[in-house]
């Protein structure tokens, strides 16, 4: 049973930026229909008037004063950077 | 055929806290490079948001003043898209409970009164900010700027004309400064601005295609852009063509707009609550004292200005379209200047002057107190109004106590009967045939004989005595 | 006696009577790690420098009389997980894309152990970001099972139970998201703690899955599992889901005492799935609290089956979004391709293993436009309901018991290209996490001469129940006594 076609691999790879090859899609397709087909099962639940949970402990309203602590160094900021320029992070040009 | 245009605006405002939205850097524009980060803002591995209750006020204090309604709850949502100056890959926004929903702004154009709506305010953080260098051909990318709390405030598709959009983008900017949430600098991108416009057949319901116009850095390029844009649209659809859904850019030297890139399809940013962040619970106490701050905004300090200082409409809405004219106004009326005359200054030759110099009225050296005392000086005859203007000149210039410069400059007016009764005597005498003028009912020759008796006196005779007793004297000839 | 065969406290006493040195604990531990971790595989980074200098200094402290008495762990050499992140000590989560990153700041958890004087020996294998139950899926190395070196050691703190059953260590931490310190505590036979979420603080911890994550103690009693969870335990300023809620004094809480406690042990927990010798050893475990005085009844968690599927929505939804900051840009592996979107998936491609590219890929497709309602969505209110068991149980029950997983450790290679298979694995842990309750593992017997792990499960904030109940359970039996022999391997 197919519930992920290769084509929305692709596109949620790309969404991903994972840049897959055709045996990996292909593979990969298989395995996440499987996970995908086993989680069907949830849709046995009627779950029309539960609440979704995105946090299981209530905690509210956490919030920081507005003050200012020392930032990084520009060495500090930039000691892992791969490549770096004029104090900057170098990157593959964003101009098209 | 003809067209209606629409248009929505999404404005992105700074808000001016000390720190940045979820950690303790500095917020601060034009520092070097990469100096105002730290592993949060840096989005390293393992590090966690925590919010800043600063930025939640103002969001809230902005939204009340543009009458939106506040959420109970609220919550942040990630947006997830890949690009270098988004560290952490997704951005920490709003999605679908936003903070303030379904305000609106009034505006004025053409004397016409317009109600535009307000779909939603809410919070963000701000992106990195990133140069292309033309030397290596790559991009460079500094991330102080990421991390600085926005609000995003998105109109509804109610603006109809680019100069609507123009009257509210002043109005909103004007609330924005009111409310002191931000100082709405375009300059240094502290207020952004991005226009949707469509247009569609008149008396259709339905929506043409848009296009988003970007890179619009100051309220005339928006304008300009719009105009433009309603330009190109309605020649395209007249000949037949279609609209595609693009994102266009204002090009300020080609005076045109330019195509970015063709939008295919919706992004899919795949919003999702932010796990690491809890919801807000926005209690009434809380809405409370953030209304007790908002101040008196523009529209009601309008209405006062010509309800109690009877002052003519437009001249009520130049005056607080900046809230430091309004505040400079304000200030002068409290230390007892006569509003009208205090108006007629500011309209004239402060504004005047500004415009000219390129400067806002916070950067001159004039106190309120020292225009107020000028025009008093003027009210007490102290001064000529043509006096005035030199003295004006000293102050917006150097700034000064204008009695002091009065006083220094020799520049009283002269109000004594009997000198300027022999001022006017020796017009007269050198003057023979204005006077026989004005004797054959020529009343014009008055006025050239009041000019040669100011200009015996430099200036400083009290005009009204010049008259009166140049009256009195030609009677007895 | 190995040296870390003695518990925390005995080695504090040991310094405290200066029948040793902090530098001699250290490098005992160092010793050790030299000589069995070459078959165990449970540490990635060592810092043997630092690590000594650290523990001359701490001696010097000692000398001067600066102990604080009451600090157990001063002095004690400890492994961290390497998904906390240690400043100037190498960072890799076990990945590949994570190779050369060292870190400019520390973890709560790390600040906090040092802080009590720990001395860090070095950073702990795991399945890459904490994804896996088999440990199989480091990118750099393999854990072998102290017990039988040809099984799996468990995971995903696979390095942190080995590191921990092989005496490299007193004592380490692990995280859990769906059962990575309490699934490998069974497998390798030691305790292994999940807190309350909002427990123990997250900052510094390299998320796999936000909302269920938590950082948890491994030791070789609940004593001193306790000891640890005590230092690391508390309020946060830095982690807005960390809780305000007071830290009780654990060690008070180990009374040895269960009479009258109610037990709740569902049918669920007992049934298809899981192995005969595993039940066996549950259901004695069980006879043995009975005759200390606690009661214990069949339960049910209604929801319990939907929990797996749940659960790995949710975690691989907020894993997509939580490892997309790995892109070659700011830090980490750069492989440069042809342009930004090229270097993007060029350096995430073969930065990742195909574990966490799949879970990547699940996550990404579950939060997408027109799946989000009936994946994610549809998960989240399936938790609410997971919840909700768990709270009507504890309205009747001091804890739940059944066992940590299904079955003993399995063979190495035995599941590796199988996620179904492996993630069966998670069942019994994962739906706590779930919940956001407490959990602890603790060793409860040899089935075919692999360790058996007993769970026993708290009330939001009930640690200090669960570690009575474990404290007084080991006290009352041998099982935590029992050492790894290094079976199997090279060998066998």
């Amino acid at each position: 049973m197919e519930r992920i076609t290769k084509e929305q691999i692709r596109h949620v790879a790309n969404l991903a930026r994972l840049e897959l090859k055709e045996e990996e899609i292909a593979h990969f397709g298989e395995q996440l229909d499987d996970i995908i087909d086993a989680a069907e099962q949830l849709n046995e639940l009627s779950t029309d008037n539960v609440e979704p949970t995105s946090h299981v402990i209530d905690v509210r309203n956490v919030m920081r004063e507005d003050k200012t602590k020392p930032s990084l160094s520009n060495e500090d900021a930039m000691r892992n950077v791969p490549e770096t320029e004029k104090g900057q992070v170098r990157v593959p040009s964003v101009l098209e | 055929m003809s067209f209606e245009t629409v248009i929505g605006l999404e404005v992105h405002v700074e808000l001016k806290t000390n720190s940045k939205i979820f950690c303790s850097c500095a917020v601060e524009f034009g520092a070097p490079p990469n100096t105002h980060t730290c592993p949060v803002c840096l989005g390293h591995p393992g590090v966690l948001p925590v919010l800043n209750r600063q930025a939640v006020d103002y969001a809230m204090k902005a939204s009340m003043a543009l009458n939106c309604e506040i959420a109970e709850v609220t919550k942040f949502d990630r947006k997830n898209y890949f690009y270098p100056d988004n560290p952490k890959a997704y951005q920490i926004s709003q999605f679908d409970k936003p903070i303030g929903e379904h305000g609106w702004i009034d505006i004025e154009v053409d004397g016409e009164k317009k109600r535009i709506g307000i779909t939603r305010v809410h919070m963000e953080e701000d992106a990195g900010k990133l140069t292309h260098d033309d030397e290596s051909g790559h991009s460079l990318v500094d991330y102080n700027r990421v991390g600085t709390p926005l609000i995003e405030i998105v109109s509804e598709p109610d603006i109809r004309t680019p100069q609507e959009a123009y009257a509210y983008l002043e109005k909103l900017k004007a609330i924005m400064q009111y409310t002191e949430v931000s100082d709405c600098k375009m300059e240094e991108g502290s207020l952004r601005c991005d226009a949707n416009i469509s247009l569609r057949p008149t008396g259709q319901v339905e929506f043409g295609t848009k296009a988003e116009l970007k890179n619009l850095n100051s309220f005339m390029h928006v304008l300009k852009g719009l105009e433009h844009e309603e330009e190109r649209q309605a020649e395209v659809l007249s000949d037949g063509g279609v609209i595609e859904q693009e994102t266009r850019r204002w090009d300020d030297s080609a005076k045109k707009t330019i195509l970015m890139r063709v939008k295919e399809g919706s992004d899919d940013y795949r919003y999702f609550p932010d796990p690491d962040l809890e919801n807000l619970y926005i209690e009434k106490e809380w809405k409370e004292r953030v209304e007790a701050s908002i101040p008196e905004l523009p529209d009601a300090r309008k209405a006062r200005y010509v309800k109690k200082y009877d002052l003519p409409s437009y001249d009520a809405d130049v005056l607080t379209q900046q809230k430091a004219m309004s505040d400079f106004f304000e200030e002068g009326l409290e230390l007892g200047g006569p509003a009208k005359q205090l108006s007629n200054w500011l309209m004239g030759e402060v504004n005047a002057y500004l415009n000219q110099e390129g400067k806002e009225i916070q950067d001159i050296p004039m106190t309120p107190k020292a225009l107020v005392g000028m025009i008093q000086l003027i009210e007490k005859g102290t001064i000529s109004s043509k006096i005035a203007k030199q003295v004006f000149k000293e102050l917006i210039e150097n700034g000064g106590d204008p009695e002091k410069i009065v006083e220094d400059k020799g520049l009283v007016q002269i109000s004594d009967e009997g000198a300027i009764r022999g001022m006017v005597n020796e017009a007269l005498d050198n003057n023979s045939q204005s006077v026989e003028d004005y004797k054959s009912g020529k009343g014009k020759a008055i006025g050239f004989l009041v000019g040669q008796v100011m200009k015996a006196s430099k200036g400083k005779a009290n005009p009204q005595l010049v008259n009166q007793l140049l009256k009195e004297e030609l009677d007895k000839r | 006696m190995e040296a870390f065969d003695y518990s925390l406290k005995e080695l504090h006493e040991q310094l405290v009577n200066k029948e040793t040195t902090i530098e001699k604990l250290v490098r005992q531990s160092f010793d050790r790690i030299k000589e069995v971790d070459e078959k165990v595989g449970a540490f990635l980074t060592l810092d043997e420098e630092n690590a000594i200098a650290r523990a001359k200094d701490l001696d010097k402290q000692l000398e001067n009389g600066e102990l604080d008495e009451g600090n157990i762990l001063f002095g004690l050499p400890v492994g961290i997980k390497d998904n906390m992140v240690t400043k100037g000590l190498r960072t890799t989560a076990a990945s590949k894309i994570l190779e050369n990153f060292v870190p400019v700041h520390d973890a709560t958890v790390v600040e906090k152990l040092r802080d009590a004087g720990t001395v860090t020996v070095g950073k702990l294998n795991m399945d890459e970001f904490a994804m896996g139950s088999s440990n199989e899926n480091s990118a750099y190395k393999i854990v072998h099972n102290p017990w039988h070196l040809d099984y799996v050691p468990g995971g995903s703190s696979g390095g942190s139970a080995a590191a921990v059953a092989a005496r490299e260590v007193p004592f380490a931490l692990g995280s859990d998201t769906g059962g990575s310190v309490r699934q490998p505590a069974s497998y390798c036979g030691v305790v292994g703690l999940k807190p309350t979420y909002g427990r123990v603080s997250r900052f510094g911890l390299i998320a796999f899955a936000s909302s269920l994550d938590q950082i948890g103690p491994m030791t070789t009693s609940v004593e001193d599992n306790a000891y640890v969870l005590q230092k690391i335990a508390g309020h946060d300023e830095r982690d807005s889901t960390s809780a305000h809620v007071e830290v009780p004094d654990y060690l008070a809480a180990l009374t040895g005492e269960v009479k009258g406690l109610r037990i709740g042990v569902p049918k669920e927990y007992l049934g298809e799935g899981v192995s005969e010798g595993v039940r066996e050893k549950v259901v004695e475990a069980l006879e043995v609290l009975k005759e200390l005085g606690a009661e214990w009844e069949e339960v049910s968690i209604p929801h319990a089956k939907y929990s797996l599927s749940a659960y790995y929505m949710l975690a691989s939804s907020e894993a997509s979004s939580n490892l997309a900051r790995f892109d070659g840009i700011r830090y980490g592996v750069r492989h440069t391709g042809d342009n930004l979107i090229d270097t993007y998936k060029k350096s995430r491609s073969e930065g990742f293993g195909d574990e966490v590219k799949r879970r990547i890929m699940l996550g990404t497709f579950a939060l997408s436009s027109g799946y989000y309602d009936a994946y994610y969505l549809k998960a989240q209110k399936v938790r609410t309901l997971i919840k909700q068991d768990f709270e009507d149980l504890f309205l009747k029950y001091d804890v739940i018991i059944g066992p940590t997983a299904p079955t003993t450790a399995f063979k190495l290679g035995e599941a590796v290209d199988d996620p179904m298979t492996m993630y069966v694995n998670d069942i019994l842990t994962n739906q706590i996490n779930l919940a956001g309750v407490p959990a602890i593992s603790v060793p409860c017997g040899l089935s075919e001469g692999l360790p058996v792990g007993l769970q026993i499960i708290g009330k939001h904030f009930d640690e200090a129940t669960v570690f009575r109940v474990a404290h007084a359970y080991e006290q009352a039996t041998e099982h935590h006594l029992e050492k790894p022999q290094f079976k199997g391997g090279a060998d066998s």
